[in-house]
């Protein structure tokens, strides 16, 4: 049956294209007013011309649409001839303007005043099921031409997951013209799904489940398990459909299985990020930064306050005093670099706050790692009431510019790109770390102070200095940490205390002072958290699994994956 | 080093024990209450949670001043504790709760059809007080057997018991953990029969939290006595010294981290029916961490610091948290980073701290040598005392 509804419809447009070809283009405008009046087998001509023409924009479309629902009226002008016409407000009782079909303009008299048209009265055009049926059809087929490759894989999908075999005809079409791969996939996954569907050929039936099964559908399981669930349809058919489910769902649990590897990989390299900085100070200075959280909080406010400054300001009541910072005002493109700003920006503050806290605190205990440990939190008690007070209680929102947001997908596995590009960053941090300590005159003072701070300060090597900036260094990628972190999540005066127990197991299992097992421990610490939640089926579970999986893990290694050879019995 | 207690120590726990166990609770039930001595319930109740907070206080310093141990999760064993007498209580309401079931209510809530096996001897209240020893001392055993056998010690070890007790708060947080997810257990009606909220069994509760702190300080005390005390500082003051001279340092902390996890256990078990409520917040990783502020504040590597800080800090919460509710965490944040960096002998130490500068200050005037004296004379006096805390987490053979 739906050969003939093929054969008919190429039938029908093959010469139109040749037509298409050959005459000049006329407005699709004019197209659409001259098929309202027309005949039903000139309308057909029309619609396939205009099919064929492309190049339709948005606001024609939308008369298309207007046209099945019934919203083009036809108003009778003094010459007595008929034309379409749009309202401006359809659904008021009220007199309206309106605007014609076929220019677009407004709909004026002979002296150049706007008809009002009431549309309580006025004349709608008629549209019967049939044409209704077409004018959609009209519209799927010109998704399917949409210059944009996402639109059309969109409407493909729409089409074959409606399972009609009136589709079929379309889409087919469509598949003889196609040039991108991945539309034509997706295409032929939905020709499938309808083939499937139609119980009067079963062998065509086998061959969509294979099809489906081969072109790896994952949307088509639902499909497959109804036709394998179907008492009525063949054996074979059935054996098909189980087989094509089977297929498919170990390819899903493939995909699953690299999607999961992936995030675990892009929650490593926060880990990272927040961690790094905790292994320079923790595991090079030996001292214990509880408040590393806080730097961390300092990047992500940092972040939220750049993005309001390129908005439209900030008002900001800290202590019942009011100030508010002044806004750019911007907007666009210009507005989408604000991130680009605020990365560097987050780490001079982070980098700044920690200089402070060194200065004023952590100076005085570098030998009394344990009260490093009960100062730093003190200070991480006044940092969050800070933030409360400045930032107000409330987790404040951040606002990912608009080149984070998107994703592509690679097989069926979704890449986010703010993932891709925390991955891409936490590299570039790493490797920007390793240069800094083993190519750069300060590294070497850094490596050191660590090896022997009274050796170092013998030879001359500043170590106060060297401390400062160091204790800088690790805050400031802290604060990176946050910027990354505030484009992921919601930014609150907490937000630290929930990474500084991941950072800190980060830098422990990794082995304290070692840069490669900090980065081993982050992405293996990020894998591992991001499976047990798949196989527990549950964040909290898993996390709790991830802990006790690293108490055990301390038993067989308790210096980490890369312990500090030293001779000293406490090293 | 004392070879005994001290005669002003002992008549110390003296008139501590007569005020606690016999004046504030006579103050509270005698006086009339229009008098100026009277004691009110409110009161008697506020501060039987201060002496709970003094008990866990004395188990933290036991860890963290005598063995040199910093367990940043000491309230995990407080909240267990907690939780095994909480479990009792909850059982003791019976069909009173606001479902008239024989489940306690968040279980109807929650859609148990029935009370889970591991609820069920905690019907007996004796049961339920084994519970409130054996459940953190098995999780000290276990813990402090896994982490003293791998020799994790000094910054890895607290970070271990605060990571311990952040997953134990996350656990208990769910509510399929069968013991009442982050509402935990409250509304408790009856203890040994006894209405649990009358101004009478406050009173008895708050007389048994102050027995419990009077046995625990001298229990601590009689155990800081003896040879086993020694090593304990010695293990704090130098591992590797007292592991070459044949002991098994591994074995003395594991027994004074799972003493001290009970001590926790039972102060926890007070705190609960004076409080009325146990949830995970309890055991969230900040409230061990202000346990260890109070030590800090009062004073640590004693026994009387602890208990002084403890309240210190509460009253000062309990007043602050009113007034200036904005700035309290302010205010014990910097009471924190000052008390660390000038007071590293906290209020105990003030007055030894003070004659030291004064000392100091006028041979500077002198522009004598009394200077020097003057300290080794101070070092003298405080030989008696633990060594500065500097030496805790650095010392070692070199």
């Amino acid at each position: 049956m739906h050969r003939l509804k093929l054969f008919c419809l190429t039938a029908m447009l093959a010469p139109l294209l040749l037509h298409a070809e050959t005459s000049p283009q006329g407005s699709v405008r004019q197209s659409i007013a001259k098929a309202v009046t027309s005949s039903a087998a000139d309308q057909d001509s029309i619609l396939a011309q205009i099919v064929s023409a492309g190049g339709v924009s948005k606001a024609e479309r939308d008369l298309l649409t207007s046209w099945t629902n019934g919203e083009i009226y036809l108003y009778d002008d003094p010459s007595g001839k008929s034309v379409p016409i749009v309202l401006e407000q359809p659904d008021t009782t009220d007199k309206t303007r309106a605007f014609r079909v076929d220019t677009g303009e407004l709909l004026q008299d002979a002296n150049g005043v706007a008809v009002m048209i009431d549309p309580t009265t006025a004349t709608a055009s008629d549209i019967t099921a049939g044409l209704r049926k077409k004018i959609q059809r009209t519209l799927d087929l010109l998704s399917l031409s949409d210059p944009n490759p996402d639109v059309r894989r969109a409407i493909a999908f729409k089409l074959g997951s409606s399972q009609k075999a009136e589709n079929l005809s379309v889409l087919e079409t469509r598949l003889n013209t196609e040039t991108d791969p991945r539309v034509k996939k997706v295409i032929l996954q939905a020709k499938a799904l309808i083939e499937l569907a139609d119980p009067a050929h079963p062998d065509r039936q086998v061959a969509a489940a294979n099809a489906l099964a081969t072109l790896n559908c994952i949307g088509g399981l639902d499909a497959l398990g109804a036709v394998a669930g179907n008492n009525s349809a063949s054996p074979e058919v059935k054996q098909a459909a189980t087989k094509a489910t089977q297929a498919i769902r170990s390819y899903l649990s493939v995909v699953n299985f690299f999607g999961t590897i992936f995030r675990g990989f892009s929650l490593g390299s926060i880990l990272l990020i927040s961690a790094l900085g905790l292994a320079i100070t923790f595991g090079l200075m030996g001292v214990i930064n509880m408040a590393h959280g806080e730097m961390i909080a300092v990047g992500a406010y940092t972040t939220y306050v750049v993005e309001n400054v390129f908005r439209d300001g900030l008002p900001l009541s800290p202590l019942g005093i009011s100030i508010t910072l002044p806004g750019l005002h911007l907007s666009g493109w210009i507005f989408q670099t604000y991130f680009i700003f605020a990365i560097p920006l987050s780490f001079l503050a982070a980098a700044l706050a920690g200089l402070a806290l060194e200065r004023l605190v952590i100076r005085f205990l570098y030998r009394r790692v344990l009260e490093s440990l009960l100062a730093t939190w003190g200070v991480s008690l006044i940092m969050q009431q800070l933030f409360r007070l400045v930032f107000g209680a409330n987790n404040v929102q951040v606002n990912s510019p608009s080149w984070l947001l998107g994703n592509f997908t690679v097989s069926d596995v979704t890449l986010g790109y703010n993932r891709i590009f925390v991955i891409a960053f936490a590299i570039l941090i790493v490797v920007g770390t390793w240069m800094l300590l083993t190519k750069t005159p300060l590294g070497l003072f850094i490596r050191a102070v660590i090896q022997d701070r009274d050796m170092a300060a013998c030879m001359g090597v500043p170590t106060e200095r060297v401390n400062m900036l160091t204790f800088a260094f690790g805050s400031g990628l802290a604060g990176l940490a946050g910027a990354f972190l505030s484009q992921i999540g919601n930014v609150g005066p907490s937000l630290g205390q929930s990474y500084i127990i991941d950072s800190f197991m980060t830098v422990v299992v990794g082995g304290v002072g070692s840069i490669a097992g900090t980065v081993v421990s982050a992405v293996g610490i990020g894998c591992s958290d991001q499976v047990l939640q798949q196989v527990l089926g549950s964040p909290v579970l898993g996390k709790i699994m991830v802990l006790v999986v690293i108490i055990l893990f301390l038993q067989w290694k308790p210096g980490g994956f890369f312990p500090t050879r030293s001779r000293s019995l406490d090293g | 080093m004392q070879k005994s207690f001290r005669q002003a120590e002992l008549w110390g726990i003296a008139i501590g024990a007569l005020i606690i166990l016999v004046v504030l609770p006579a103050l509270n039930a005698f006086v009339p209450e229009n008098s100026v001595f009277h004691v009110s319930d409110f009161t008697i109740n506020l501060y039987g949670k201060y002496l709970c907070y003094a008990v866990l206080a004395i188990s933290v310093d036991l860890l963290w001043g005598y063995t040199g141990l910093l367990s940043l999760g000491q309230c995990l064993f407080f909240a267990l504790g907690g939780y095994a007498f909480g479990m009792h209580l909850m059982l003791m309401i019976g069909k009173l709760g606001q479902y008239h079931s024989d489940l306690p209510d968040f279980m109807v809530f929650l859609g148990y059809p029935k009370l889970p096996l591991h609820w069920e001897p905690f019907r007996s209240f004796w049961f339920a007080v084994t519970g409130v020893v054996l459940v953190p001392g098995l999780l000290a055993l276990v813990f402090g057997f896994l982490a003293f056998r791998s020799r994790i010690r000094g910054v890895y070890f607290s970070i271990l018991t605060q990571a311990l007790t952040y997953g134990a708060c996350l656990m208990f947080f769910r509510n399929d953990f069968t013991f009442g997810g982050n509402n935990g257990l409250t509304d408790f009606k009856f203890l040994l029969g006894y209405d649990v909220r009358s101004a009478a069994t406050q009173r008895g509760l708050f007389i048994a939290t102050g027995v419990l702190l009077v046995l625990t300080y001298v229990f601590c005390r009689w155990l800081t006595l003896t040879k086993f005390g020694k090593i304990q500082r010695a293990v704090r003051d130098s591992e590797n010294r007292v592991l070459f001279s044949g002991y098994a340092a591994a074995n003395f902390k594991l027994f004074v981290f799972v003493v001290s996890a009970i001590i926790a256990g039972l102060a926890g078990a007070l705190y609960v029916p004076q409080v009325g409520i146990i949830n995970p917040s309890e055991m969230a990783p900040d409230k061990s961490l202000e346990a260890v502020v109070w030590v800090a504040v009062g004073g640590r590597g004693t026994l009387i610091g602890p208990v002084i800080g403890a309240i210190v800090v509460n009253a000062l919460k309990s007043w602050a948290t009113r007034a200036f509710p904005d700035l309290w965490l302010l205010i014990l944040g910097a009471m924190f980073v000052i008390v660390v960096l000038f007071l590293p002998k906290g209020i105990v130490g003030l007055p030894a701290q003070i004659l030291s500068l004064l000392k100091r200050s006028t041979a500077y005037v002198r522009k004598s040598s009394a200077q020097s004296e003057g300290a080794s004379e101070l070092s003298l006096k405080e030989s008696s005392t633990p060594p500065p805390p500097g030496a805790i987490g650095t010392g070692g053979v070199e």
